[in-house]
């Protein structure tokens, strides 16, 4: 147990300790004042390893958990990691410090929340530092269920079960997708270490089971980072409390996909496959997002959709990087490992403007009461504090100077120029589409962030439809969101002491081929006239004019008919699954047993017949057999008649004496085939059960009592002539094969043995008088049985008549 | 109004008798020739119902004062019981041990375990055969009701 793991393991050690500090101090102090300790603490010590990684270093350190199946705590931290571990641990400080003004501490069940999130935070955490793939996996899940847990967090809301429920469905879905696709990856390099996997990596490229693997490890990045078709979980996440809103929909949880992809590009990077799913699911993704974010009304909704939208920029980066892989280090290569250092850059950005646009939405909310643009406006000079942080937010989102959002979005647009000249994987066609998408979304970006930051403040203020006074929120909860707001101007003017100390040694994680000495990536905010900065000219100019005229257009995007959208695709298609599964069970599950048999039959039919003729069973060898002499002949001719006047009579009592006729037939089989004992015990039991069956027949309903035959069904028919030529073939069969010796020949000497002449008895009392013994107690357990249903049923009716 | 059954009574009694003795001699030749517990249990009981039928059960019941049940529980008990006697002696379960002894009136016998376990079966079959038959009937003249 070293300082790593206590690092990761504090927030669910803490995690237990709240309910005792809430039961101690809950009225009197925000329970937020005693968690703020953990995420500062791990942020502070996180920064100790910053010298390390900036050399190109990395820790290791392993934890024996199931050592016998090589299923340790290992963790390790590199420059992706530990960017990782400085997002969640900063942002958790400030969030907890948002939260602690936010969520009242006599409304709200705090323990509850913080128990949570540092649950939350503890998995995110274990999530980016594992190297065992399936802790990795484990904490994964975890971040699933906290996720869950933090947006019902106001359960007695429907919204909000709904969108719990939601998220929940769609990214265990994907959690699950990814655990088979990890399952394989590990057949196919026999490690569970990623970091071996990477070394591994020809063995995958190879491999027959390579494109499932990425389909089922991309499945879980995209469920969890909201890509395209699995984003409508995000907006319904929306009902969760603002901090959480800010922590885990814009900040971390839905960056675990973009890690996780990350993290295996080197494993999967270079191939066709992961390049086009990756990259084209990403800028699907964000055109997708920003052109439904400018129908939002609700603040909120927009800022999913633009969280939705950002995911999909910073992953077809991912994809576009994942190219340095086919060009090794070479001049392109070098070329195409810009788009990775972009999307770690715009991950960075976006995790601090998206945090506090969040934070900023949350505290309109709170002033005003509602989030709903319609009603909102003029909020400028009440506000002002409020209005400056959403006016960096936004105006970096945009990807406007001098904010942090220009530098990655230029280098965005860097990158899907540079696609076009790959020149491979239908790049030279196929490739105009990336910048063409690209700056098409950038433009319906600049929009909402227009909409978000001028719909809100300016314009007029309109009291009438606001039911409070607004006035500007209080200090503490401005406090986290300057300080983002701050880092969004700051990381603008000196982007290279960020990108020394954090980025490069990310981007070198990403990127084993290159070091990090040998790195030279120089930000600079200008760059000349090139095509880049005409684009973001162009995004300018066309988004200012949609923003002017968007009172025309955007009704027409209102338009769009509700019952395409993806959400309710996804409600209805949830709806009819719950639909037909129920009309699948009550077809087969009908309640009558007739069917029941008609399946157990059919089942046992087509599996022994099935595997009679698959292993060729079938042979018939009479060499052995013995002569048949006319009494069985006559026996077996009167067996027959008996058994055909069961079926055929439309008697009941015909039918009990034919069935008690076949018994008795079969009592002279018996001693035909010389077994006394067993012709004794045969009669007598065949005419205590006939005279079972008579007493029975006697107390049948008067009612009911139709007399008739059985009728005829063809299905039973065929089920029933199936079943038994099954049997006869079977019966005849093993009959012809006999692999060993029989064992009888142990009882011939039954007297030398037990002193028995009686082999039967012998056998019954001696050899294996285990059977005999629990036979008696089946027998007596029966007799019990026939005694309690006779008599308690007695007494369950005169108890209903009491009633 | 009950038929008068004076000629079903009277062969009965004799009946009875001869059927207990044939049962008993079917348990106890069972270790040599055909019989043995279960059967010789099932005969028994075939002899207790016909008591049942030719007389009434309350005055069957005053005759044999013996809670069927209890009896079947007994059997089964004795056979599980005989099972450890083997163990005591530091053999397996259910080892059964069998010697030739003169006894004084029957000469050189053989005695076996096996029987004491054979008395167990015929004790649960006899137990239980009649208390199905007592409970069914039993139940039977409420189910007329």
């Amino acid at each position: 147990m070293n300082s790593l793991h206590m690092l990761i393991f504090i927030p669910f050690v803490f995690a237990m300790a709240i309910p005792l500090l809430y039961k101690l101090f809950h009225p009197k102090i925000h329970l937020g004042w005693f968690v703020l300790l953990i995420p500062l603490v791990i942020f502070l010590y996180l920064l100790r390893y910053i010298p390390l990684v900036v050399n190109g270093d990395h820790l290791t350190t392993s934890l024996a958990w199931l050592p016998s199946v090589e299923m340790n705590l290992d963790f390790y931290i590199d420059g992706l990691a530990l960017l990782f571990g400085l997002l969640i641990s900063g942002i958790g400080v400030l969030v907890i410090i948002y939260s602690i003004f936010y969520l009242s501490k006599h409304r709200e069940e705090l323990h509850k929340f913080y128990m949570y999130l540092m649950m939350f935070m503890g998995a995110m955490l274990g999530l980016v530092f594992s190297d065992n793939i399936f802790i990795l996996y484990g904490f994964w899940e975890l971040t699933s269920i906290s996720s869950f847990l933090l947006i019902a967090f106001w359960y007695e809301r429907k919204s909000s079960r709904d969108g719990a429920m939601k998220s929940l469905l769609i990214t265990v879905f994907g959690g699950l997708c990814m655990f088979a696709g990890m399952i394989m990856l590990t057949l196919i390099t026999d490690t569970y270490s990623i970091r071996e996997m990477i070394l591994n990596v020809e063995f995958v490229q190879a491999h027959k089971l390579f494109i499932p693997v990425i389909i089922c490890i991309l499945l879980g990045a995209f469920t969890k980072s909201a890509q395209f078709p699995f984003s409508i979980w995000l907006p319904g996440a929306m009902e969760a409390p603002t901090p959480v809103s800010a922590y885990l929909h814009s900040a971390t949880m839905v960056k675990a996909g973009i890690y996780l992809v990350a993290r295996f590009t080197p494993v999967f990077g270079g191939s066709s496959v992961w390049f086009w799913l990756v990259s084209g699911i990403g800028i699907i993704t964000l055109l997708y997002g920003s052109i439904t974010a400018v129908r939002q009304t609700d603040l909120k909704a927009l800022l999913a959709y633009s969280t939705i939208s950002q995911l999909g920029l910073i992953m077809s980066l991912l994809g576009i990087g994942s190219l340095t892989f086919y060009f090794g280090p070479s001049e392109h290569g070098v070329t195409y490992s810009m788009a990775i250092f972009a999307a770690i850059f715009h991950l960075f950005n976006h995790s601090m403007f998206k945090g506090s646009l969040f934070m900023v939405v949350g505290i309109i909310d709170h002033e005003t009461g509602t989030r709903d643009i319609r009603r909102l406006g003029g909020l400028m000079q009440l506000m002002p504090v409020s209005f400056t942080v959403a006016l960096i937010g936004g105006f970096s989102m945009a990807g406007l100077p001098p904010f942090n959002g220009f530098l990655s979005k230029e280098m965005f647009f860097k990158a899907v120029n540079d696609v076009r000249v790959a020149e491979i994987f239908h790049l030279e066609t196929l490739g105009m589409l990336f910048p063409l998408l690209a700056w098409i979304a950038s433009i319906f970006t600049f929009v909402y962030s227009m909409i978000l930051v001028f719909k809100t403040f300016s314009g007029k203020y309109r009291q009438e439809k606001l039911n409070r006074d607004v006035h500007e929120a209080p200090f503490g909860m401005l406090i986290p969101s300057v300080i983002l707001a701050f880092f969004v101007v700051v990381i603008f003017f000196f982007p290279n002491v960020f990108s020394k100390y954090l980025l490069k040694p990310a981007f070198v994680a990403i990127l084993p081929m290159f070091t990090i000495d040998k790195v030279d990536i120089k930000i600079s905010a200008w760059h000349g006239w090139n095509t880049e900065l005409l684009m973001t000219i162009g995004v300018v100019i066309m988004g200012s004019l949609l923003f002017i005229t968007v009172k025309r257009w955007v009704p027409l995007l209102k338009q769009y008919p509700q019952w395409l959208t993806l959400n309710n695709l996804f409600e209805k298609s949830l709806e009819k699954v719950e639909r037909y599964s129920l009309t699948i069970t009550n077809r087969y599950m009908t309640g009558s047993i007739r069917h029941y048999f008609i399946y157990i039959f059919s089942f046992f039919v087509i599996v022994l017949a099935g595997s009679l003729l698959l292993l060729h069973g079938i042979q018939f060898d009479v060499s052995e057999d013995n002569v048949i002499c006319i009494y069985d002949m006559g026996l077996v001719l009167g067996v027959m008649i008996a058994a055909l006047t069961v079926l055929f009579t439309s008697n009941r009592m015909t039918a009990i004496v034919a069935l008690s006729v076949v018994g008795y037939l079969v009592t002279m089989f018996f001693v035909i085939f010389r077994a006394p004992d067993l012709a004794l015990t045969q009669m007598v039991v065949e005419t205590v059960t006939t005279v079972l069956f008579l007493l029975c027949f006697y107390h049948l309903p008067k009612l009911q009592k139709n007399i008739g035959r059985i009728k005829f069904k063809l299905t039973n028919l065929i089920v029933s002539v199936a079943t038994g030529l099954t049997i006869t073939i079977l019966a005849l069969s093993s009959n012809s094969h006999k692999l060993f010796e029989p064992i009888s020949y142990f009882f011939e000497n039954a007297y030398e043995l037990a002193g028995a002449k009686n082999i039967v008895n012998a056998i019954l009392v001696d050899f294996r008088g285990f059977d005999t013994m629990l036979e008696i107690s089946v027998l007596c357990i029966a007799g019990l049985g026939v005694y309690t249903l006779a008599r308690f049923r007695m007494k369950g009716g005169d108890h209903n008549e009491a009633e | 109004m009950k038929p008068n059954d004076v000629i079903l009574q009277s062969v009965t009694k004799v009946t009875v008798i001869i059927i207990f003795t044939f049962s008993v001699y079917l348990f106890l030749n069972g270790h040599h020739h055909p019989g043995g517990g279960f059967i010789g249990g099932l005969s028994t009981a075939a002899a207790i119902i016909l008591l049942f039928l030719a007389f009434d059960i309350e005055k069957v019941r005053e005759n044999f004062q013996i809670d069927f049940k209890k009896l079947a529980a007994l059997g089964v008990l004795i056979a599980i019981g005989t099972g450890f006697t083997g163990m005591l002696a530091g053999d397996p379960f259910l080892t059964q041990y069998f010697n030739d002894k003169n006894l004084p009136i029957f000469g050189k016998t053989e005695l076996a375990t096996a029987l004491i376990f054979d008395t167990g079966v015929a004790l649960a079959v006899i137990g239980t055969a009649v208390s199905i038959i007592l409970s069914i009937s039993e139940g039977d003249s409420l189910w007329k009701r």
